[in-house]
């Protein structure tokens, strides 16, 4: 019997398609390998029926003739920021604990119009704040992969951290993950599986629970630069309910994959060669570019002159914007209420919002209140978003030279769960590598290259041209091409 | 720059978050250090420079003026809408009673 | 200069007024999001998820909304701003799902502009005043919350959020309550003519926040001001800037200072209060909202509003009295009110057409006739009045004969009534109920010549002099022919008969 969590998405598709298989078999497959993983808590709830009903719906389908979807029989994992019709959503969040929503998020919509099936709603860090799944209300996600010698559970980073450890342990073939400044790269790093983050207003924001408005994007996380390509496919598209919703058609990413670089340009940013980031992360550099050199590309240095104040400038524009986002979990309408005897409105969406937000949460929702607040507002807020400029034209004119960049992703392999508690600051530096892109919304991508002395994965990070995810896939499957990343963490759950 | 407790304890209250002793304990030292950092954002020379307006460069789309054009931006729903309220009655949501 | 002052024991005071008018748009559906804007629905129905601020929602700017605040704006003859942008102001509160208010602060759609108050000397209004407008911007209006349902609950209706509303600020121009109340007046007659605003103050499609503060006459600084929140009436607004002004100067008087305040007006007592739920420290936290892109406006969409926007009030006034020829009392009548002017410019052309002749050669008595004759039949009628029959072309069809001289004023008075009863047609009505003059010259001359040679006495004193006694030799012939006898040719022939 085929073990079909081995599978990934074009495989699934395909052989749904071709009849190899049912979609009931890849659903019931995959529903146990969920029920069996409970130890990594990559879920926050699994919804097996879903699975199967959306599984049923394409087997009929099939047997009727009709043409089927591009991720016809595809189970999927649905991070728990998006809004899904029926299903509780709480973006980890005891704030939203039990809020069933009577609507679906765009992009859920579109998956399960491509034929997915949802085999739950994945953990991740609470609102999405967080670069190793440890803010969650449901607890910490730990990642399928270990240190060699070890047996302390390690992060699969954040904040998409269900997504991406549910897909490296192969109990989903694909997860939708969202990125606001770093969180489908830095976890799909952490894990080894691949993920894109689209240019801003590629993939409609209707129905995700929002972080910071003008970086959220969602993307997929798969175990190949090909199934991410379908995936995402079937994810972006214009709506006319976002107002930044890019008006554009989406293309057939899938179908003109080419890792043939010749004639392109691969820019290497001198900036991102900062202190602290590891030997071993510069080596996979190195590759890379050596990688991307075999597939005929031109290797060219450029300057991103502002990197180093992307990630200050990043956690001013995100907790302003945050602060502002979150106002609305005040118990009135859905989710959590607090009302201590004898208090008024007042008191009680302060007890609400003690009680309902975690910490980091807090912490990010005072510093975006701080740093709005009168007489601060021009000093912090206004000068970050001048900083967003400048970073945004250290793109522009690095651009002018090449036509994708290359990067690590992180500046270290995954750590352990608990490790980096107790600093927010350090925890932070995480996303350093990946802020820039976001702040300029530009399509970004990890990709697995190699893994560290000790066995953990190390990704490789594409930025491409603002609409030019192409660009971003056919570099990244170049690399995938040579890397030969086909290291699996071994079972232990 | 830097934050003083009761600043802090200002700024909790602004964001509707109740903090007691200990919370601030924890938090105003962080916070400070946070603050700190973000600060080196003063370096930069900015000026002549705007502030960023629009991610990517697009402009602002306008809906028609249709009532319930799509039922999902549409009215017409108050099952929906007060379904997961905590306090619901007679088709109004319930809060402790406001003094204007 | 207004001649309004409040005397103090320590001298005159004198008070400014600046006023902060939210006008609801008149659209369909909200500013961003489809649900209906409809006064009166049950609670919570007219309300989606996104005005419920249910996580993942986002807006969408509705154009209609958009489109109306420009033409307000050009109504004004305010600046059109070709970029602005919306801002979120934050603030807790139960009718406010979001959190944040969508407003536009720093760069508002619509710059400065003036409108003119009408002289009105009873009111201490010598002369007709412009005052300034500061900006109009675009924001959503906050849900209704109602307190005295429930003994310990308040109950929230978020039918109103996110209903689209304009907020027109003055600058601090006005000096009287009366002119405030002119200001008010005014800008509601011109939303209304542009018809971006219904101006129904009873609804709350119109209130005004009143900005008061006062100093010694020849202070050139402004004194500290309070604001007193939603006043919903003309005469509210006068009434809160009455009581405020002299509150302030008694505070003041006794050696206090003026709180930089919210305050609530209560019409039962017309008094002011301070609003307590407010009483915690601002601050709003404005910054850009990053679900909205700027909003910039193409040239065409501009012209479109340009082209579209109807006679405004002063403009039409004037026009009445250079072209029309009417008085000026007239003209301020006729133009005051949409509806007024609109069932006047209907009449007229409809009359000049009916006599074939040119409008300004009608409009005199088409305008007494809109302006007093109608109204008083209507009114003495009370409840036996269907105005619904009284179609233009009915009216225009009374005025032609009036014109025509085949009936008197008189007549007309009574076929209008009869009209406006049954609903028949005035040709129809004048013919069966006799209500003509009779214009033919043999039936009058041969009235005119029994009634010569029975009075022939008064000829001779006539004759010999006594000019007064035409007047007799009228009443009797009209007498004779029942009162339909077209008095023009009544006239004519007495004058040939008595020579
Ligand atoms: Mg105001
Ligand atoms: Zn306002």
């Amino acid at each position: 019997m085929t073990d079909f969590t081995q599978l990934g998405v074009r495989e699934i598709r395909d052989g749904v398609a071709a009849g190899d298989f049912s979609a009931r078999e890849v659903a019931e497959g995959f529903n146990a390998a969920v029920e069996a993983a409970s130890a990594l808590n990559a879920f926050i709830v699994a919804t097996p029926e879903k699975a199967l009903e959306a599984a049923d719906a394409v087997d009929a389908a099939r047997a009727a003739g009709e043409t089927l979807g591009s991720m016809a029989g595809v189970p999927i994992g649905m991070k728990d920021l998006f809004a899904t019709d029926g299903v509780q959503t709480t973006a980890a969040s005891h704030i939203l604990e039990g809020f069933t929503p009577r609507y679906e998020s765009t992009v859920s919509a579109k998956l399960w119009e491509a034929g997915c099936g949802m085999l739950g709603k994945l953990n991740l860090d609470q609102f999405a704040m967080g670069s190793s799944n440890e803010t969650s209300y449901f607890g910490n996600v730990a990642s399928p992969w270990r240190k060699e010698g070890s047996n302390a559970a390690m992060s699969p980073g954040g904040s998409s951290g269900g997504s991406s450890s549910a897909v490296a342990a192969r109990i989903a073939p694909a997860a939708t993950g969202t990125d606001t400044g770093g969180s489908i790269r830095q976890p799909a790093a952490f894990t080894g599986i691949c993920g894109i983050k689209p240019t801003y207003g590629r993939c409609s924001r209707w129905g995700v629970v929002a972080f910071a408005s003008s970086l959220d994007q969602a993307g997929p996380m798969a175990r190949s630069v090909e199934d991410c390509a379908i995936m995402l496919g079937a994810m972006a598209g214009f709506d006319p309910k976002d107002a930044t919703s890019l008006d554009a058609p989406v293309p057939d990413w899938f179908g003109n994959l080419d890792a043939d670089m010749r004639g392109k340009k691969v820019g290497i940013p001198k900036e991102y060669r900062m202190d602290g980031t590891s030997q071993e992360i510069l080596d996979s550099w190195e590759r890379g570019k050596e990688w991307l050199r075999d597939a005929g590309a031109e290797i060219v240095d450029v300057s991103l002159p502002h990197t180093k104040y992307a990630l200050p400038a990043y956690y001013i524009v995100a907790p302003a914007e945050a602060s502002s986002n979150l106002a609305r979990y005040d118990g009135v309408r859905y989710g959590l209420r607090d009302l201590p005897e004898g208090s008024g409105l007042q008191d009680m969406y302060a007890a609400t919002r003690a009680e309902g937000f975690g910490d980091e949460v807090k912490r990010r929702v005072m510093l975006g209140t701080y740093v709005l607040s009168a007489g601060f507002y021009d000093a912090y807020y206004t000068q970050a978003m001048k900083v967003r400029t400048l970073v945004q034209r250290d793109f522009d004119a690095a651009f002018a030279q090449c036509d994708v960049i290359l990067a690590p992703t992180t500046p270290t392999a995954s750590f352990p769960l608990n490790s980096l508690n107790d600093d927010p600051l350090t925890m932070y530096l995480n996303d350093v590598f990946a802020v820039p892109a976001s702040l300029a919304g530009l399509p970004a991508m990890s990709v697995p290259a190699t893994v560290t002395g000790d066995g953990l994965p190390l990704g490789l990070q594409l930025v491409g041209k603002a609409m030019d995810e192409q660009g971003v896939l056919n570099a990244g499957l170049a690399i995938e091409q040579r890397a030969g990343f086909t290291v699996k963490p071994e079972k232990w759950w | 720059m830097s934050v003083t407790r009761e600043e802090v304890a200002k700024i909790a209250q602004l964001a509707r978050i109740r903090m007691g002793e200990e919370d601030l304990d924890h938090l105003v030292p962080e916070f400070n250090n946070i603050l700190t950092w973000v600060e080196q954002l003063g370096e930069v020379d900015t000026s002549g420079v705007e502030p960023m307006t629009a991610v990517i460069p697009q402009e602002l789309r306008l809906r028609d003026d249709v009532i319930d054009a799509d039922p999902k931006t549409g009215g017409g729903r108050q099952d929906d809408v007060l379904a997961n309220a905590p306090v619901a009655e007679h088709g109004f949501y319930g809060v402790p009673k406001v003094i204007e | 200069m207004t001649n309004y002052r409040i005397q103090g024991a320590t001298g005159e005071w004198e008070v400014v007024i600046g006023l902060e008018v939210h006008a609801q748009v008149t659209s369909n559906a909200k500013l961003f999001s489809g649900a209906s804007t409809a006064f009166g629905a049950e609670p919570n129905t007219q309300v989606s998820l996104v005005d419920a601020a249910m996580p993942g929602m986002l807006p969408v700017p509705n154009r209609e909304c958009i489109r109306q605040a420009v033409r307000t704006g050009m109504a004004i003859e305010a600046q059109i701003n070709k970029w602005s942008r919306f801002d979120r102001k934050n603030y807790f509160y139960a009718d406010l799902p979001q959190g944040y208010q969508i407003s536009q602060l720093y760069h508002p759609i619509v710059g400065e502009g003036s409108l003119t108050i009408d002289a009105d000397e009873k009111a201490g209004i010598p002369e007709d005043k412009v005052i300034g407008i500061e900006r109009i911007h675009v924001e959503q209006d906050a849900g209704k919350l109602m307190h005295d349902q429930h003994p310990t609950m308040s109950y929230v209706d978020l039918n109103r959020t996110g209903v689209a509303l304009m907020e027109i600020v003055s600058k601090p121009d006005m000096t009287s309550p009366a002119e405030a109340g002119a200001y008010v007046r005014k800008l509601r007659s011109i939303l209304r003519y542009v018809g971006s605003c219904d101006g129904n103050m009873e609804e709350g499609s119109m209130r005004a926040d009143v900005n008061v503060s006062v100093r010694k006459v020849g202070d050139t600084e402004l004194g500290t001001r309070t604001e007193t929140k939603n006043v919903n009436s003309v005469r509210f607004v006068m009434q809160v800037i009455e009581f405020e002004a002299n509150r302030q100067v008694d505070v003041l008087e006794e050696g206090g200072s003026i709180d930089q305040e919210t305050r609530l007006f209560d019409p039962g007592t017309g008094t002011t209060r301070t609003m307590r739920s407010k009483e915690d420290a601002h601050d709003y936290r404005y910054f850009p909202d990053p679900d909205l892109l700027p909003l910039e406006l193409e040239d065409d969409f501009i012209e479109e509003c340009k082209a579209s926007l109807p006679e405004l009030p002063d403009a039409k006034r004037a026009r009445y009295e250079n072209e029309l020829g009417l008085t000026p009392y007239n003209a301020r009548e006729l133009t005051a009110e949409v509806e007024t002017f609109a069932r006047f410019e209907t009449l007229l052309a409809e009359t000049a057409n009916a006599l074939g002749k040119d409008e300004k050669k009608v409009a005199t008595p088409v305008a007494n006739w809109a302006l007093s004759v109608a109204p008083g039949v209507i009114k003495s009628l009370g409840d036996e009045a269907d105005a619904s029959h009284a179609t233009a072309a009915r009216q225009a069809a009374i005025l032609k004969m009036q014109d025509a001289g085949e009936i008197s004023g008189g007549q007309a008075k009574e076929i209008f009534e009869i009209v406006l009863k049954e609903g028949r047609e005035p040709d129809e009505i004048a013919d069966t109920e006799g209500l003509k003059q009779v214009s033919d010259t043999g039936a009058i001359e041969a009235a005119i010549d029994a009634i010569i040679a029975a009075n022939g006495d008064k000829v001779e004193e006539y004759r010999g002099g006594k000019d007064k006694l035409f007047g007799f030799f009228v009443g009797q012939t009209m007498k004779a022919m029942q009162g339909k006898a077209n008095p023009a040719v009544v006239n004519q022939i007495l004058k040939g008969k008595l020579g």
